[in-house]
């Protein structure tokens, strides 16, 4: 069983991300959950979106990671990350898009933001941390941010990259797979 | 084939299969997307009624008048919807009628953790609860067999983990299903005390055939013999988190919650050493268990606020170390926020500045109750605003209506504002409506509404003119303003509490995440002309960012409304940011 938690703010594109590795899942043949958020916290508040994928001959029941079970998070943002600790495995890996979006309470100055979010994760987690923006730019397109994460996250999978690539052909716009396609490739590169 | 579903994608798809022919539902979150899925399926008539109660009736006549049809909505929708519910029980359908109700443990996306199992019991009508997308297109076929078989309506119930959770689904080809005939019945559709009294006796005597009949319906309630140690009663997404955090347990998998098989849990209980029941929300399984003298643990362990989950079990029942909810130290919240460019930040904006009393509404403009905006003193359900304020204003006095005003959204306003406002004109209120029309139903993702001029399937459509609905209620103060015009938005605002006569106040400007919406340039804070004031911080926008050296613009998020230029004493803020 491999358990993946994809956090982020609402409106960055947590759920492709999702629908790609549920797509893998479909073409390995083994069963597989993806629990998503929909409704009042994609207006910019905290997402987490669950994915289970089976190992061969096994089924997954909940669709939810348990905390202290995710194989991987890949977060779109660093408060995310931090909130996101709690349901990592020991031993296992954050994926991180070094980006800083500021919540309300921070925005207002009521609150402030972490100084010492990053360290603190990388005190308790593995981390790779990437530009992913700043790379999908490069391709492209800022939009394809998360296909980068995605091709950092496939080098701590065991799907092969054709797997990934078809996935992402098939569940991004027909003139976006070239560049999604690269920002795939630079990511496997940066991970 | 096998396809990645969620469970409303898989509940439409089994509409499709099942061969039903009208869809009527009204959006709301966990339930939406069953109908937006449904839309797109050849052969399936679906449309967005502009309420529960108006959908419940249009599915209701589809199915007398011989054609399957569907239902779907959230939890508290059944609340609206109740009143067709409990009478349809009595007169049965003619095709298959099945009404889909998602509720919401832990309240991702509601106002309330209301179980609608109860409504099942009260309005005496069968309930399946599926535990996973396959489930979900399959129950479907089974509900319209069941409802035509027993002519009855058939309710299934669905959890946000179920609705929202992706999982595999084999698709089948669908069946066609011809319309039955139409025969004009009296007795059995015209509901009036006689013939009630009669229909009555027919649902009691098909509730008892269904309870007898249930401990029989195998592909739906399943015995899982493991241990006899301990047995599980449970269904739904607990099921699942059972099978993972006791798999040592025997489970009994209720698929039909209600009527419970009675034969079938007793034999269960008998065949294990302790029962338990594993349910989210209220003790509907346990007190019906426990009210047959069979002894089993449930709700004084699980309690009846929030979600179930796998590891909330294994502590609980398993002797699992209690690892307690861990949350991160130190970590700023993010709740949810009105979007840059949204047009209700300036109506809030401006009735925090006049201190007004504000009863709000369900839908986006909700989030004008949070820091810095502040703005909102109650929110209930959907329409209540104007009876809120109404009600104020007979219990405080007039005075009290000058400095009160009612919130209320297009898409809320038709679903059930309409009778509050006539009840405000009828009764004479002195109060202020402002109906925030954004040309949208935001919350719930971009639905259309008999206010936005296009149907469910995008095509155009009648549309409802609100002002000359206002007037034909009888309202003589009705003015339509630009909410980004803030000065105008302010007087007129000031004018209509102040006027002795009920007002309404039309703010309108479409949702600024609607497609249609140009993106402007973003703005930029000129430092030389910043005071530092942070009256622009008012705002609560998202793209402006209190920096020791003055607001400070992101430009990524900025959709150059302009609205804190407008705010700006100094005139420090300017259009031409470069987009990041």
């Amino acid at each position: 069983m491999k358990q993946i938690v994809i956090v982020g703010v609402g409106g960055q594109g947590t759920l492709l991300a999702s629908r790609i590795l549920g797509h893998i899942a479909i073409a390995e043949g083994l069963d597989a959950k993806v629990s998503e958020v929909h409704g009042m916290s994609q207006r910019g508040g905290s997402v987490i979106t669950h994915v289970r994928i089976a190992g061969p001959g096994e089924t997954v029941y909940s669709p939810l990671v348990e905390q202290g079970g995710a194989d991987v998070i890949v977060s779109f943002e660093r408060l995310e990350a931090l909130r996101a600790l709690p349901y990592l495995k020991a031993g296992g890996t954050i994926v991180l898009n070094d980006q800083k979006i500021l919540p309300m309470p921070v925005i207002t100055g009521a609150m402030e933001y972490p100084a010492d979010a990053l360290e603190r994760i990388q005190a308790s987690a593995r981390v790779i941390a990437v530009d992913a923006l700043g790379v999908a730019r490069a391709c492209g397109t800022g939009k394809a941010a998360n296909i980068v994460l995605l091709g950092v996250l496939s080098n701590l999978l065991p799907y092969g990259p054709k797997r990934w690539q078809e996935a992402i052909a098939a569940c991004v716009k027909p003139a976006f797979v070239e560049m999604n396609l690269k920002a795939f490739e630079e990511g496997r590169y940066l991970g | 084939m096998k396809e990645l579903m969620l469970g409303n994608e898989a509940i439409a798809r089994g509409a499709y299969e099942a061969g039903v022919r009208v869809v009527s539902s009204y959006p709301g979150t966990p339930s939406t997307e069953i109908t937006e899925n449904a839309v797109r399926y050849d052969g399936i008539y679906a449309e967005w009624a502009p309420n529960e109660k108006v959908a419940l009736e249009v599915s209701l006549g589809a199915a007398i008048a011989g054609g399957r049809a569907l239902c779907c909505m959230k939890h508290v929708g059944l609340n609206v919807a109740a009143d067709p519910l409990f009478t349809a029980a009595y007169t049965g359908i003619n095709g298959g009628l099945l009404i889909v109700v998602a509720d919401d443990p832990g309240m991702h996306s509601s106002q309330n953790e209301q179980d609608s199992r109860f409504y099942a019991r009260s309005a005496h009508v069968p309930m399946l609860e599926p535990s996973d997308s396959q489930e979900c297109k399959d129950m479907v076929a089974r509900a319209f067999a069941i409802s035509e078989e027993y002519d009855t309506p058939v309710l299934m119930r669905v959890t946000t983990r179920i609705a929202h959770a992706r999982s595999l689904v084999e698709l089948s080809e669908p069946t066609e299903i011809p319309l039955r005939d139409y025969v004009k019945d009296m007795r059995k559709y015209v509901m009036m005390p006689g013939n009630a009294r009669g229909r009555h006796v027919v649902v009691e005597a098909r509730e008892k055939r269904l309870a007898e009949d249930c401990s029989a319906f195998s592909d739906l309630n399943r015995v899982e013999m493991n241990s006899a140690k301990l047995g599980v009663v449970c269904s739904g997404a607990a099921y699942d988190y059972v099978r993972e955090a006791l798999p040592e347990a025997s489970v009994l998998k209720l698929g039909m919650v209600y009527p419970l098989p009675k034969k079938l849990i007793e034999d269960f209980a008998s065949r294990v050493e302790q029962l338990i029941v594993v349910e989210d929300m209220e003790p509907f399984f346990e007190d019906a268990i426990k009210s047959w003298g069979i002894p089993c643990c449930g709700k004084e362990k699980t309690g009846l606020q929030g979600e179930l989950f796998v590891r909330k079990l294994s502590t609980l029942f398993a002797g699992a170390p209690d690892a307690g909810p861990q949350e991160t130290p130190g970590v700023p919240p993010r709740p949810p926020v009105l979007c840059p460019g949204c047009p209700h930040r300036a109506v809030f904006y401006v009735l925090h500045k006049l201190r007004a009393h504000v009863s709000a509404d369900i839908g986006c403009y909700t989030l004008g109750a949070l820091k810095p905006l502040d703005a909102v003193d109650s929110v209930v359900c959907m329409g209540a605003s104007i009876g809120i304020a109404h009600g104020a204003e007979k219990a405080r006095g007039s005075s009290f209506a000058r400095e009160t005003v009612a919130v209320i959204g297009d898409s809320t306003l038709m679903h059930s504002g309409i009778t509050g406002l006539v009840n405000a004109a009828y009764n004479e209120s002195t109060g202020t409506i402002i109906v925030v029309d954004n040309s949208t139903t935001g919350m719930t993702g971009h639905q259309e509404n008999p206010l936005t001029g296009k149907n469910l399937r995008g095509d155009i459509a009648p549309r409802v003119n609100l002002v000359k609905l206002c007037e034909a209620i009888g309202i003589r103060r009705v003015r339509v303003v630009d909410p980004f015009e803030l000065k105008e938005l302010e007087t007129v605002l000031k004018e209509e509490m102040a006027a002795d006569e009920l007002s309404v106040v039309i703010a309108r400007r479409p949702c600024a995440l609607l497609k249609s919406v140009r993106i402007e340039a973003p703005v930029t804070v000129v430092a030389d002309a910043c005071v530092k004031c942070f009256a622009c911080m008012r705002l609560g926008c998202p793209a402006i960012i209190k920096t020791p050296g003055g607001p400070v613009i992101d430009t990524a998020l900025c959709t150059g409304c302009g609205l804190c230029q407008k705010v700006c004493p100094t005139g420090a803020i300017k259009k031409g940011g470069e987009r990041a």
